[in-house]
């Protein structure tokens, strides 16, 4: 077991464990963070999508021995002092969520797609999120709830 | 996490095989928690400035083991003169796979269905192995030498691979046939480069993956193109040649049938685009 230290929505946090622990769990299990969704486990689904210093990664993949002095977002640190983001009020407004497994992932990847794009066109909305499955199918939704975010 | 390179190297040295180098993860993850890895020790290279940047000169694109596929895609002369590596660099996994995916990774991971690798045989790159005991370079063509055999050793790590710039004027073509657009991975991967001199089809380089125990370059197809004009003739003798050097099998995601098949209309479509 050893000692890290890295940020998580703005946080410093410091976590014993072993380095070869995903990410996924720590946060889940260690840090009550469990807003951040286990999918498939081998990094096809997007449902554990985080932020590492401003690159979206799949937390299943990433073990915890490569997170030291990293700042990392998960969906918890979307919405800011109560307010939601845009991302987030438009999935609620236009149907984005259904079930709601992949959503905060959804929400992660669009959140990173607008803050690199803040006008992006159909094909990179779909390149965007191309890492992120939806099993209920419903992408027109979600979508349309990206094409909403970035009109507001 | 080793805190330099030579700290790394050192301890592959002292204690080779024992330690695996661990990269971006998007490989070794999915297997370790498979429990389908025998080391129980990693070290972790993801942190090694030293292994990672792109240098540009005036023959050569070295990059980085440590590149990652949005890297690559972000680079303004490989975007020009190596669109291939770009193409495959966007289509191997989703954005999250490609921010912390390696080109490094995608070739000493091995797999017969990598994406990066078809377009780095076309483009006649060269790898640097290093270890304590120094430095080589060899050609990528003839690294891989059957299923997930590689002329590594025990204490080496990939540095660098180097790409030389001779592909000005030359006709890419790269092409990934998955069971869905993004994420998937390939039942048959094409890349195919070449150029037309008075007519006639010249320097002509085709790599096919997921259609062998390795990634292949297609040698004999190559010598049976070169200096003749495209035309019906030429393209059904390069498939007959085609269907010579690669070995498809069944398995979970394709049939040897189809796979034969989609390659030889991969090598079809990309001899149509050559207009000699």
């Amino acid at each position: 077991m050893q000692t890290f230290n890295f940020k998580v929505n703005g946080e410093e946090r410091s976590v014993e464990g072993f380095g070869m622990a995903r990410l996924l769990d720590v946060l889940r299990e260690q840090l009550h963070l469990t807003g951040t969704k286990e999918g498939c486990g081998e990094g096809e689904c997007g449902a554990c999508t985080v932020i590492i210093d401003g690159q979206i990664v799949n937390s299943c993949l990433v073990p915890l021995g490569q997170v030291n002095g990293a700042e990392i977002t998960t969906i918890e640190g979307v919405a800011r002092n109560g307010e939601l983001h845009a991302v987030q009020q438009a999935f609620i407004d236009h149907g984005g969520a259904q079930c709601g497994i992949c959503t905060p992932g959804m929400v992660l990847a669009a959140v990173d797609l607008l803050k690199r794009n803040s006008e992006p066109n159909e094909t990179e909305i779909r390149n965007g999120l191309a890492g992120n499955l939806c099993r209920c199918t419903g992408y027109m939704k979600i979508f349309e709830s990206v094409v909403r975010a970035y009109q507001k | 996490m080793p805190p330099s390179l030579a700290d790394a190297l050192a301890l592959l040295n002292t204690e080779p095989g024992v330690w695996k180098p661990f990269a971006g993860g998007t490989d070794l993850m999915v297997l370790l928690e498979a429990g389908k890895l025998d080391h129980r020790n990693y070290v972790n290279i993801w942190g090694l400035n030293e292994l990672r940047g792109i240098d540009v000169t005036d023959t050569h694109v070295t990059l980085g083991a440590l590149t990652t596929y949005t890297e690559v895609q972000a680079h303004p002369v490989l975007q020009s003169e190596f669109p291939m590596l770009c193409q495959a660099a966007s289509e191997t996994g989703g954005l999250a796979i490609q921010n912390r995916g390696t080109l490094g990774g995608n070739i000493v991971n091995a797999s017969p269905a990598a994406d990066s690798p078809p377009a780095l045989l076309v483009y006649d790159a060269e790898i640097e192995l290093i270890s304590t005991r120094g430095s080589r370079w060899l050609p990528y063509n003839g690294f891989h030498t059957g299923y997930k055999q590689m002329t590594i050793a025990p204490d080496e790590l990939l540095a660098r691979i180097r790409l030389p710039r001779t592909t000005r004027g030359a006709s890419h073509y790269y092409r990934k046939v998955g069971t869905r657009k993004a994420q998937a991975i390939s039942k048959v991967c094409f890349a195919g480069l070449a150029r037309i001199d008075q007519g006639h089809i010249e320097d002509v380089r085709i790599a096919l993956g997921s259609v062998a125990p390795i990634i292949v370059r297609c040698v004999e197809t190559e010598n049976g193109l070169r200096g003749r004009a495209s035309g019906a003739e030429t393209t059904q003798a390069a498939c007959a040649s085609l269907s010579r050097e690669i070995s498809p099998i069944d398995d979970i995601r394709s049939t040897a049938k189809y796979r034969l098949q989609v390659a030889q209309n991969l090598l079809t479509d990309f001899l149509s685009t050559l207009k000699t």
